[in-house]
């Protein structure tokens, strides 16, 4: 059943200021909306709960990539075009800007935001597994002033985020020190343009000689929220990389997934998606100049 | 504070924006879709609704030049914005390279998807005059297209930038 327009506010205020006043003085009552990849599909078919919105699209103080010296600051208002556009994310956040790319086509690229991304909280949301290898950070915005969250920290549950009824995420921050790692990337999906992924993973490794000096590794689309395979992880650091320790590895990561059977894809394809995934970045990172 | 555009009654807002180079002024209510606006209200039917849902590119227009589909954009998003639907591109009878180059190559079979084809490969040449394969398929991933397969529209694609680079 079709929505009915005269059912629904939506106001456009100037600035950030105006919007978390309005969000303020009735704490829950409005939904910000930036590009509507998301809000508009649910406004169409009927199935927008919310009837007062608040548009935050195209707000300056939301839309700019800010890069200094330690971090880079992302917009929340951003789009996966100008992530993918931007030449910093490219060189140094080279996850964050693949992501990017294979979200959606280009014209659901030049309107979704990373921002929305996050807080729509989809656990199939592609760009969710790069900013946990990057262990960004968030700041969210309110009246009451701002605050810094680790990402990791904000989703609680399926669809469910540490976001305050009176909040917004202003920005996302990552620092730059990602450089000298090897980062591997791959979406897996039933086509490779336009397809929400049965397993999406990031990942981060840096290597002094054959030993694993760091390691990170993030999957989406397999649980109910984006997650570390933080066993496996453990287990990888300070060891030589061998043979005996990619099967231990591939093993462990199995047996620490506990992935989830829905409309896109079974437990059992994830998990073997996962344990050759994982296989497969090892082996890069270990032949990798890094 | 600006005053937001919408009023707390519900009722409709006025939204002013420039469509195919015309000024435009109309109300409506703030959230209803600029697909909606556009092919009922301004009489352009050339954007069609396929999904509805931001997965065909059927309904695509070009606003501020930047490549949307038009059924996920709240009108009041659109205000004071510069919209280009496909029936902005010819001059009058005079067809623009990649309609032309379409119709060479027998890049439109039902026509459903073709105006969003045109304007994501007017949005891609404006951006990149000169597409590899691998680019053009990349910028019509978010199109489909159910009869002609897409060889034929990558080729008009491919045409209509030879074309275009030689006049």
């Amino acid at each position: 059943m079709r929505s009915n327009p005269s059912e629904y506010q939506l106001v456009a205020p100037a600035s950030l200021q105006a919007v978390v006043s309005l969000l303020a003085a009735e704490p829950g009552a409005w939904l910000p909306i930036a590009g509507g990849t998301d809000l508009m599909v649910q406004y169409a078919a009927g199935k927008l709960p919310a009837r007062k919105l608040v548009s935050i699209w195209n707000l300056s103080e939301l839309r700019r990539i800010e890069v200094l010296p330690d971090e880079i600051r992302i917009g929340a208002g951003c789009t996966y075009t100008d992530l993918r556009e931007h030449q910093t994310v490219q060189r140094e956040f080279s996850l964050l800007a693949r992501a990017a790319a294979w979200t959606g086509g280009v014209a659901n690229q030049n309107r979704g935001t990373l921002g929305g991304n996050i807080v729509n909280a989809s656990p199939a949301a592609d760009s969710l597994p790069a900013l946990l290898v990057y262990e960004a950070d968030l700041i969210l915005v309110s009246v009451r002033g701002e605050r810094r969250l680790p990402y990791r920290e904000f989703h609680t549950g399926y669809k469910k985020t540490k976001l305050a009824p009176d909040e917004l995420i202003r920005t996302i921050c990552i620092a730059r020190k990602f450089s000298p790692y090897f980062a591997y990337t791959r979406k897996v999906g039933a086509r490779n343009a336009q397809a929400i992924s049965k397993v999406c993973i990031a990942a981060l490794g840096r290597r002094g000689g054959d030993v694993v000096e760091d390691i990170r590794i993030a999957l989406g689309s397999v649980a109910p929220v984006p997650i570390r395979l933080v066993e496996t992880e453990r287990l990888l650091l300070g060891q030589s990389m061998d043979s005996s320790l990619l099967a231990v590895v591939k093993k462990t990561a199995i047996a620490e997934l506990r992935p989830i059977d829905d409309v896109r894809s079974t437990a059992r394809y994830r998990s073997a998606v996962v344990g050759n995934l994982v296989t497969e970045f090892l082996e890069k990172l270990g032949s990798s100049e890094f | 504070m600006t005053e937001p555009l919408s009023m707390e009654n519900r009722t409709t807002c006025e939204i002013s924006f420039t469509v195919n180079g015309e000024s435009k002024t109309i109300r409506a209510y703030p959230i209803e879709r600029l697909l909606d606006v556009v092919r009922r209200q301004l009489g352009l039917t050339g954007a069609k609704e396929g999904c509805g849902e931001g997965e065909c590119g059927s309904c695509s227009v070009l606003m501020n030049g930047v490549l949307v589909n038009s059924c996920l954009i709240p009108v009041l998003q659109a205000n004071e914005a510069n919209i280009v639907t496909i029936e902005g591109l010819a001059a009058g009878a005079q067809l623009d390279t990649l309609q032309n180059a379409f119709l060479q190559c027998g890049g439109a079979q039902c026509g459903i998807c073709t105006p969003g084809m045109i304007l994501a490969a007017s949005h891609l040449l404006n951006n990149n005059p000169g597409p590899s394969l691998d680019e053009i398929r990349e910028a019509l991933s978010g199109n489909l297209c159910r009869c002609t397969g897409y060889i034929q529209i990558f080729e008009a694609v491919a045409e209509a930038a030879r074309n275009r680079a030689t006049t």
